[in-house]
C-alpha cells in the first residue's frame, strides 16, 4: 500500500513533494498564491487578455485537407499551437506563471529548457513584465538549439550552461532546483513541464488546459461532434496534458500520448518512460522514469531535445495506470519522415517534437472511418530544427 | 532507539564521504582511519546519478563513484566487511529513488542485516517521510529529519516526529564549502529543544576547524562533507592518510569544546 497522510498532489500514488526541507515553504507559498488567483477574476482577466492579445489565442483548429486526403482513413485536424507567440505551447504554462510570481512579489524567474522553447518562452514573458530571467540550459542542447540560446539572450535573459550528467534537459532541472535552494526570496522557478513537485503538475496543467478547452469547443462548432482520438507529443507531458484535459471525461475519446522511442524501444537510446520506465521518485515527483535496477537515471536519448526526459509527468503516469490514455513511442526515423511528409503535404513545418504525434497519426488515421476524427496539437513550430533535420538526412547544414 | 544517541556522548564530529569514491576498498579504509581519527558517526552517501541537493563537489564524487559502476549491493558489502572493524554509529546519506527502487522493505531489511543506523534522504521532506519512516522503524533504523533556514514555523513540527538527531541545514543553497555561515543557527536549535531532546547536528559549508567548533557549540555536532571530499578528488587512491589528517584536526575542534 503506498499512502502518506500528509502528501499533496496526488493523481492516484503519483505526484507528491519530493524535494529538500530548504525548498518546502517556497512550494507551500506557490502552493497558496495558486489557490488564491486561480479563481480570482482580476488574475483570469489578465491571463486571458496576454493569450488573447499577446500570444495569439485562440490558436487555429485545421482541417488538414491534403494529409487526410493522402492517407485515407480518418479526418485529420491540427490544433496549432504553432502560431502562438514564441512558437509553442510553452506560453500559455509561462504567461500563467510570470503572471502569479508578479503577483507574489517576485522579481526574477528561473527556468530549465530542453529544446529551448520553454527557455523562450519564459525569457519573453519576462522581457513583457520586467523581471529578470536566467535558464538553465544542457550544454549538449545549447550546441542543438544555438539559435534559440541566442534568440532568449536577445530577449535579456541570462543563459547558463549545464554540463554535469548528461548535458541535457534532466540536467538543466536539476540544476534549477539547485539554483532555487540558493535563492527563494525574490525568485520564482517556472517549471516548464507537468512535472516537479506539487503544485507544479496541477499548475501548469490548468495553464495549458486552454488547449483542450479551445480545441473541444472548435471541433464541435466544425463538424458538429466530439474527436474521436486526441494526439500529442509526450516528454515531461504539458502539451498532451493540455490537450487532453477537457476531453477526459468524454470516453469516447481516444487519448494518445506519442513518446520520444529515438532509435528505437529495444535499444539503449530511447526516451520512452512508458514503453521502458518504471515506478520512481525523482525530480520532485513519484511517477515513471526511465532507469536501472537500482534507481539511476537512464542517459536518455531523441533526436528532439524537447522530448529527451527521463521521465513523465504524474497525471499521465495515473492516465496510463487507469487506462484512460495510451502511450505509444515514435522513433526518430517516424518522426523525420512525418517533420517532412507535413511539410510538404500542408506547408506546415512542425517542430520534431510535435513530429512525433503527426507519425502516430499518419499510422492511426488510414485504420479509421471518414467520419472519424482525429486532432493532433502540433504543439511548436519547426523552423528551430531545420539545420538539425538537414544534417540528419546528410547535408553538411550548420546555423 | 537506534544507535545514533551514542554518537552524541560528546559534541559530535561527523564526516561523510561517497561510498565507492575512488574505491570501495578506499572507502572502507577511509571509514576505519575516520573512526580511529575521533568521528563520531560517518555518513556514507550511496552514489546516485542525480544528487539534487549537492554542489558541485560531491556531484563530482557522485559522478566518478556511479562511473566505477558501484551499486546499492556493492555498498552494502562493503559496509557488512567493515562492520566488523569500527563500532561508531553509520549512516546512509542517499536519494529516495536509490531507497524506493530497491524496495524500502527490502533496503531496511538489508540496512539492519548489514548494521548501518540510519538513513539521510535529502529529498523526502516531512509530508513524504512517513511511506519510509513507517519501515525503517519497524528495522529499529532512523529515517533522519532535516530543517533547513526557510522552515520557520515548520521546525517544531517536522522536529517533533524527528528521530535519531536532527539534521540542521546551516544555509540555503546545496551541499559545498562557504567562506561564512551567516544563519542564526541558535535560533533554529532552540525550536528544536522546544519539542524534543534528540541531538541536533549542523552541516553545509563547513570546512575549518573553527567553523566546526563553532556550530557545534551552538548544536551537538558538526557534519563535514565537501571538504573532505575535495581531499579525496586531489588525492585520488592515496587520500586515506590526508583525510584521516584532516578528520583528526576536524574531530579535536570539535571535542576540545
Amino acid at each position: 500500500m503506498e499512502a502518506s497522510t500528509t502528501s499533496r498532489g496526488r493523481f492516484g500514488v503519483h505526484g507528491g513533494q519530493y524535494i529538500p526541507e530548504t525548498l518546502m515553504n517556497a512550494v507551500i507559498e506557490l502552493e497558496e498564491a495558486y489557490d488564491r488567483y486561480r479563481d480570482d477574476p482580476d488574475f483570469n482577466a489578465e491571463l486571458e487578455r496576454l493569450f488573447n492579445e499577446y500570444a495569439n489565442r485562440p490558436s487555429l483548429l485545421y482541417f488538414a485537407k491534403n494529409m487526410t486526403e493522402d492517407l485515407g482513413g480518418a479526418r485529420v485536424y491540427l490544433k496549432r499551437e504553432d502560431l502562438n507567440h514564441t512558437g509553442a505551447h510553452k506560453v500559455n504554462n509561462v504567461l500563467g506563471q510570470a503572471l502569479l510570481a508578479k503577483r507574489m512579489g517576485k522579481t526574477r524567474l528561473i527556468a530549465e529548457t530542453g529544446a529551448g522553447q520553454h527557455g523562450v518562452a519564459t525569457a519573453t514573458a519576462a522581457a513583457l513584465m520586467g523581471m529578470e530571467c536566467v535558464v538553465y540550459m544542457g550544454t549538449e542542447d545549447m550546441e542543438r538549439q544555438a539559435l534559440n540560446v541566442y534568440r532568449m539572450r536577445l530577449l535579456g535573459a541570462e543563459v547558463r550552461g549545464v554540463s554535469s550528467g548528461t548535458g541535457t534537459l534532466k540536467d538543466a532541472v536539476s540544476e534549477t532546483f539547485r539554483e532555487w535552494t540558493a535563492r527563494i526570496a525574490d525568485t520564482h522557478y517556472c517549471l516548464g513541464s507537468v512535472m516537479g513537485p506539487h503544485p507544479f503538475p496541477t499548475m501548469v496543467r490548468d495553464f495549458q488546459a486552454v488547449i483542450s478547452r479551445e480545441a473541444r469547443q472548435q471541433c464541435l462548432d466544425a463538424t458538429g461532434k466530439l474527436p474521436d482520438a486526441v494526439l500529442a507529443c509526450v516528454g515531461g507531458g504539458s502539451n498532451a496534458i493540455g490537450s487532453f484535459y477537457h476531453f477526459i471525461d468524454d470516453k469516447s475519446v481516444r487519448l494518445i500520448g506519442c513518446e520520444a522511442a529515438g532509435r528505437g524501444v529495444d535499444t539503449y537510446e530511447t526516451a520512452a518512460t512508458m514503453a521502458t520506465g518504471s515506478m520512481g521518485i525523482f525530480h520532485g515527483m513519484k511517477s515513471y522514469f526511465c532507469q536501472n535496477e537500482y534507481g539511476q537515471i537512464a542517459p536518455v536519448y531523441s533526436i528532439s531535445a524537447g522530448l529527451d526526459y527521463p521521465g513523465i509527468g504524474p497525471e499521465h503516469a495515473w492516465l496510463a495506470d487507469t487506462g484512460r490514455a495510451e502511450y505509444v513511442p515514435v522513433t526518430d526515423d517516424e518522426a523525420v519522415d512525418a517533420f517532412e511528409y507535413l511539410s510538404r503535404t500542408e506547408g506546415v513545418i512542425p517542430a520534431i517534437e510535435s513530429a512525433h504525434a503527426v507519425a502516430h497519426a499518419m499510422r492511426l488515421a488510414p485504420t479509421m472511418t471518414p467520419d472519424q476524427i482525429i486532432i493532433v496539437t502540433l504543439s511548436g513550430r519547426g523552423d528551430k530544427d531545420v539545420a538539425a533535420i538537414a544534417r540528419y538526412r546528410g547535408e553538411d547544414l550548420h546555423e | 532507539m537506534s544507535n545514533i544517541a551514542r554518537a552524541f556522548e560528546r559534541p559530535a564530529f561527523i564526516p561523510f564521504v561517497t561510498a565507492g569514491d575512488p574505491s570501495l576498498d578506499v572507502t572502507e579504509e577511509l571509514i576505519v582511519a575516520m573512526a580511529e581519527a575521533g568521528a563520531d558517526m560517518i555518513e556514507l552517501g550511496i552514489p546516485f546519478s542525480d544528487p539534487t541537493a549537492e554542489g558541485v563537489v560531491i556531484q563530482d564524487a557522485n559522478e566518478r563513484a556511479c562511473a566505477g559502476g558501484v551499486t546499492t549491493d556493492d555498498v552494502f558489502d562493503m559496509v557488512a566487511r567493515v562492520r566488523g572493524r569500527v563500532d561508531i554509529p553509520l549512516v546512509f546519506m542517499t536519494y529516495a529513488n536509490v531507497v524506493y527502487s530497491y524496495g524500502i522493505e527490502r533496503f531496511a531489511a538489508r540496512q539492519e542485516e548489514v548494521g548501518m543506523d540510519g538513513v539521510i534522504l535529502p529529498d523526502v521532506p516531512f509530508e513524504e517521510k512517513e511511506e519510509f519512516d513507517s519501515v525503517f522503524a519497524a528495522h529499529d533504523l532512523d529515517v533522519v529529519s532535516l530543517i533547513a533556514p526557510t522552515s520557520n514555523e515548520r521546525i517544531r513540527t517536522i522536529a517533533g516526529a524527528a528521530r535519531g538527531f536532527v539534521y540542521c541545514v546551516s544555509s540555503l543553497g546545496v551541499t559545498g564549502v562557504r567562506t561564512n555561515i551567516t544563519t542564526d543557527i541558535g535560533a533554529m536549535v532552540s525550536l528544536v529543544r522546544e519539542v524534543t531532546d534528540i541531538p541536533v547536528a549542523v552541516g553545509f559549508g563547513i570546512s575549518t576547524p573553527e567553523q566546526a567548533s563553532r556550530m557545534a557549540s551552538l548544536s551537538d555536532g558538526a557534519i563535514v562533507g565537501s571538504a573532505i571530499v575535495k581531499i579525496i578528488a586531489r588525492e585520488g587512491e592515496a587520500c586515506v592518510g590526508p583525510v584521516t589528517d584532516y578528520v583528526r584536526t576536524m574531530a579535536e575542534a570539535v571535542h576540545s569544546i
